[in-house]
């Protein structure tokens, strides 16, 4: 983390300036809260990431189909139905991950 | 440890719980896991305390490391929340302070690994799920509701949209937690199977020492690898949890 040491040339208002913004003490110029997830670019990383979105989606879709043909007694037919979706929620979740920004 | 006897590796071993304390510990399920959690988090409060005791204008190692902690879990919030952020700072701190050390600790020999557990980042991203969603839903009234319907399409397609935005907003629950106890798992996994490797080939002789020699190369690298991963887990686990309470706070 690079503190505010900011050098001999950076006058004292500049520092000054970056330390309350860093304080959040003004509105910072520019909230870029959009740049996601992003620390380890090693490509194992990436892999696992994609891998954990897309199989984390069909979980939660394959159990929300099979709890609700429990419920309506259609044993196999909700959880054919949420399986497609469950895909679709994980290809968004990856397009959200590596989606270009301001997109 | 592996290879107890046999020549099977048992690599899943190390993740049993026993209870800790003695009989005491015994009568209330009190697991090893538990007293990691309650080493970790005095750990943490430790760390704090004592690296913040001087209050010196120049910090000496442990002040540098607690002023570090803060300010980045600080600027972080700030960064990714906006200056919403500010709020939730207390709770993101002890989130990654709380995983942090469960990670580090495990690396010790020992020492228990509690975010090897799923039952344990499940309940963490739970925490986190439903903080988010309350945080949502008391910043948005019903209009929350509005952010599983994504802007500009037909409304041909709505319903079906509406149910894949809710089961990708509920699949943050699983991602979460998966990815924190995915990571732990394996790399223990791997020293295990690679501390078993260098038992059973310096049994075998004149013949394995130098595989074993290796295997205890690499099982090095993998304690390195395993600090790193523990700290960017970590650190996955609190970006994710400001990145959903942008999303609660700002709604897209």
């Amino acid at each position: 983390m690079s503190q505010d040491q900011g050098g001999p040339g950076t006058s004292f208002e500049d520092r000054l300036k970056a330390a309350r913004s860093k304080q959040g003490l003004d509105a910072p110029p520019t909230a870029t809260p959009g740049d996601q997830e992003k620390p380890g670019g090693s490509l194992w990383g990436i892999g696992l990431r994609v891998g954990i979105e897309l199989v984390s989606a069909l979980v939660v879709a394959v159990a929300i189909g099979y709890g609700l043909d429990r419920i309506f007694h259609t044993t196999p037919i909700l959880t054919v139905v949420f399986v497609p979706l469950g895909g679709a929620a994980g290809i968004i979740n990856l397009w959200r991950m590596f989606a270009p920004k301001g997109s | 440890m592996a290879a107890e006897g046999s020549n099977s590796i048992d690599a899943l071993g190390q993740f049993q719980l026993h209870p800790a304390l003695g009989f005491i510990g015994e009568s209330v399920n009190f697991t090893q896991a538990n007293l990691m959690m309650i080493i970790a988090s005095l750990g943490v409060l430790g760390l704090l305390w004592i690296g913040m005791k001087p209050r010196a204008m120049v910090p000496g190692r442990l002040q540098a490391a607690a002023e570090l902690g803060y300010e980045t879990i600080l600027s972080m919030c700030l960064e990714q929340i906006g200056p919403e952020g500010r709020r939730f700072f207390p709770m993101v701190f002890t989130l990654f302070f709380f995983i942090l050390f469960g990670n580090l600790l495990g690396v010790f020999p020992y020492f228990f690994t509690f975010t090897s557990h799923i039952a344990v980042t499940l309940a963490l991203s739970l925490l986190v799920f439903i903080l988010v969603t309350t945080v949502a839903i008391k910043e948005h009234g019903w209009h929350f509701f509005s952010y599983f319907v994504p802007q500009g399409i037909p409304m041909v397609l709505a319903p079906l949209l509406v149910v894949i935005e809710v089961i990708s907003y509920l699949s943050r629950i699983i991602s979460l937690s998966v990815r924190l106890f995915a990571n732990m798992m394996a790399g223990h996994v791997m020293l295990e199977v690679f501390g078993a490797f260098i038992v059973m080939l310096g049994g075998l002789g004149l013949l394995g020492y130098l595989p074993a020699g290796l295997s205890l190369g690499l099982n090095t690298i993998l304690i390195g690898f395993e600090l790193l991963v523990a700290v960017l887990q970590a650190y996955v686990f609190a970006v994710l949890t400001c990145i959903y309470l942008h999303d609660a706070v700002h709604l897209h």
